[in-house]
């Protein structure tokens, strides 16, 4: 049992990582990585949305959306899935805008810390990604809590490592036409390069 | 602004990938065959289009302080739609893009486009917009794809090309091609060629 919940981890985290095999909320991912501090700000967050989020889509889709599950109330032949895609986004919106608000009113140092970032999430696609992995794979609800946390610790540690780089790049001569987005698109291809090798691992 | 220049500014001088940093996503993870770079380009054009129209018809009506939340609801069921159609007649293809189509929602072309352009704008230019923008992306798109696809496993379309070794041919398929980072690599020296071309695009070094 948690041998099982270990290999979900590591595989959330290194093999599968979101950012760098999936390329999920790449857009954030390049936009917000000029500096370290930034990084770490936006990767806590979604770690936080990625561990509430993916657990209550799995409720939602096991129990009100999945073809039978609405049998307790007595629509044996009922089947949601097509309505998936916007409950998922749905419950990301509002879970977004709960935990602003709950921020906000007891934790203000760190609403404040995390500024924009928190609603940008919304518009992540790791996070709604993370949600339609968990749906394709079939993950039970204690399944779904290690995935979540798994899939944005990966997200949070690639962001980081890619800030540490791009903080760094500042000293070197890129040619001009690279200056800026292309020369972070081919560090982030080398950085995917790096992350290959965790994919030989078995588990 | 005219026609023309919604029409057709995107593709180079304002490409929402290469200059914007929108749409990135999908545009990484799909181009492994030709065949699913048209359909995500197909997908991402219409829903771009159509929900520009609709964001930018209601646009005077809805207050803004819920207007992302009214947005998402568009797009989604736009996204709901367009996976729906794409599942009943093109259902393997559907099937290798995965979660990718579902993620159109949370594409920032879609999105970014809604907000920075629908709203402000009237219907008809609010459409050109988004096709303008679903263009733009189709040719980076195009271009990775084609790259990845010649040069990874030696075919087009799903029609072999340049035979490969293992196959009979001559040709030794590149594996790198195949795997994710290739993807950053081509979009990288994509940025490079259009901003040689373009100089304006250049971003001054801090």
């Amino acid at each position: 049992m948690f041998e099982h919940h270990l290999s979900i981890l590591t595989k959330a985290v290194f093999i599968e990582n979101m950012a760098l095999s999936f390329f999920l909320g790449m857009c954030t991912f390049i936009a917000v990585s000029k500096k370290v501090k930034t990084a770490i700000g936006l990767g806590i967050a979604v770690i936080v949305v990625q561990t509430i989020t993916v657990p209550a889509n799995n409720l939602i889709y096991n129990n009100l959306l999945k073809g039978g599950a609405l049998s307790w109330a007595g629509l044996p032949q009922t089947d949601l899935t097509f309505l998936g895609l916007i409950s998922y986004i749905g419950v990301i919106a509002a879970i977004v805008q709960i935990l602003e608000m709950t921020l906000d009113k007891y934790v203000p140092t760190l609403y404040a810390a995390l500024g924009i970032f928190l609603p940008l999430i919304t518009v992540n696609c790791a996070i709604l990604g993370g949600s339609l992995f968990m749906v394709e794979r079939d993950y039970t609800f204690a399944e779904s809590v290690t995935y979540g946390f798994g899939s944005g610790l990966g997200w949070a540690i690639a962001i980081v490592a890619l800030a540490g780089i791009r903080e760094k790049m500042k000293y070197s001569d890129v040619p001009e036409g690279l200056r800026g987005l292309g020369i972070t698109f081919i560090t982030v291809g080398l950085m995917a390069l790096g992350f290959l090798s965790f994919s030989g691992i078995q588990l | 602004m005219s026609i023309k220049k919604t029409l057709f500014g995107p593709m180079f001088d304002n490409n929402p990938i290469a200059l914007q940093i929108l749409g990135i996503c999908s545009a990484l993870a799909v181009t492994t065959k030709m065949e699913s770079v048209m359909v995500m380009a197909l997908a991402v054009t219409v829903v771009c289009a159509v929900s520009g129209l609709c964001v930018s018809i209601i646009r005077n009506h809805v207050p803004s302080s819920i207007r992302i939340i009214v947005m998402m609801t568009i797009i989604a069921s736009l996204v709901i739609v367009t996976d729906q159609l794409l599942k009943a007649f093109v259902y393997d293809i559907a099937k290798s893009m995965s979660v990718y189509i579902g993620l159109i929602i949370t594409n920032c072309i879609v999105m970014g486009r809604a907000e920075a352009y629908a709203m402000k704008n009237g219907p008809i230019m609010s459409f050109l917009d988004g096709i303008g923008n679903g263009l733009g992306y189709s040719i980076v798109l195009i271009f990775v794809g084609l790259f990845r696809e010649l040069f990874g496993s030696g075919k087009l379309f799903g029609i072999s090309i340049l035979p490969l070794t293992n196959e009979g041919g001559w040709y030794q398929g590149n594996g790198m091609m195949l795997l994710s980072p290739s993807a950053f690599f081509l979009i990288g020296f994509f940025i490079w060629g259009l901003r040689t071309w373009k100089k304006d695009q250049v971003e001054q070094s801090n």
